[in-house]
């Protein structure tokens, strides 16, 4: 039990520290935990250019480093969170920032996953709107007139 | 047999995704649309690279047509494309200038020193200021910048006798008939 539970808690921590992870180099930082938070919170929304599946904040590249460190002169410069990021995107387009705004380009993006639940919701009416099919009774003259036919057709060859 | 329209969804939707994505995996994600086209150049400072030669300033790019090219001692693909721009600053009568990119000016001057140089004048851009300012998102990539110092078009990876040929060259001749 107690072992189990050692084993646990090493798993826990393990993954747990992955959350905490982050490129930010400490001489980077800025000595305003505010202002920190706030380079911190800008940078996860900024794509690095280079990784492109990354943010800068979690980006080891070289370039990502260097608009870090950009971020927090914009920041130390008096500019407010929107500024700084227009500031990236005048220079790199709409694609430097990690969730796209929605423009016309983008509208597909962000309208497919509307449509695609309505057509699931669509899809889903339509199957349960089908009525169960009711077996119709044996007419038994129409059988009767078919079997006549199959057998004279026999009897012929 | 009743043949009931929605059970081609499902083949139809999947046909869909095929072409969409036949069409969106061909995009290479690396060569982003650059946004600084017909900009005016940024304004920079740069450090020396060359010892006994004054830093790339953006007075040179004033009254000419010319070539900035971003490259860095660190850049194999560089390496691959200078016999191109060496051909061009040569023989072709290009004027380019040097952004030696995250780099120390004794790296990129030694590897001049080994290739060559083309570049009419070279500056030191350390810590990505100027690069960021031009959208760069790797090395090499050249910018066509016009007489008025307007970013015209953009290299994203090395120069080819294909890009200069089909790209570059006809718009430098397009460029030189205007005022």
């Amino acid at each position: 039990m107690k072992n189990q539970l050692t084993v646990i808690l090493a798993i826990l921590l393990f993954f747990g520290t992955a959350g905490f992870s982050f490129a930010v180099k400490p001489g980077e930082q800025l000595s305003d935990p505010k202002l920190e938070q706030r380079a911190r919170t800008i940078s996860k929304g900024l794509r690095c250019v280079v990784c492109q599946n990354q943010s800068i904040d979690d980006s080891d590249a070289e370039l990502a480093g260097d608009m870090r460190k950009l971020v927090r002169e914009r920041i130390l410069a008096g500019d407010s969170d929107q500024q700084v990021k227009d500031f990236m995107v005048e220079r790199y387009g709409n694609f430097v920032l990690m969730k796209p705004p929605l423009a016309v380009n983008t509208l597909g993006l962000w309208l497919s996953p509307v449509l695609f639940i309505l057509i699931g919701v669509g899809l889903f009416w339509h199957v349960s709107r089908r009525k169960p099919q009711t077996k119709k009774p044996i007419d038994t003259d129409e059988t009767e007139h078919r079997l006549e036919e199959v057998l004279n057709k026999m009897k012929k060859n | 047999m009743k043949i009931q329209p929605i059970k081609f969804l499902p083949v139809i939707i999947l046909l869909g995704i095929g072409i969409a994505f036949a069409f969106g995996l061909r995009n290479d994600p690396s060569k982003l649309a650059s946004t600084m086209i017909n900009k005016p150049w940024p304004d920079f400072t740069l450090e020396r690279v060359i010892a006994d030669q004054p830093a790339f300033s953006r007075e040179d790019l004033h009254g000419k047509i010319s070539l900035v090219n971003v490259f860095g001692s660190w850049c194999a693909a560089c390496v691959q494309e200078h016999p191109m721009l060496m051909r061009l600053a040569n023989r072709e009568g290009v004027i380019i200038y040097g952004i030696d990119w995250r780099d120390t000016a004794e790296a990129g001057s030694a590897w001049l020193e080994k290739y060559g140089n083309p570049y009419r004048k070279v500056g030191l851009d350390a810590n990505s200021r100027l690069a960021i300012d031009l959208g760069v998102t790797g090395a090499p990539e050249t910018f066509l910048v016009d007489k008025n110092a307007q970013i015209r078009f953009k290299v994203v990876g090395p120069i080819d006798e294909k890009i200069w040929t089909e790209q570059l060259k006809p718009m430098i001749q397009l460029l030189q008939n205007e005022t």
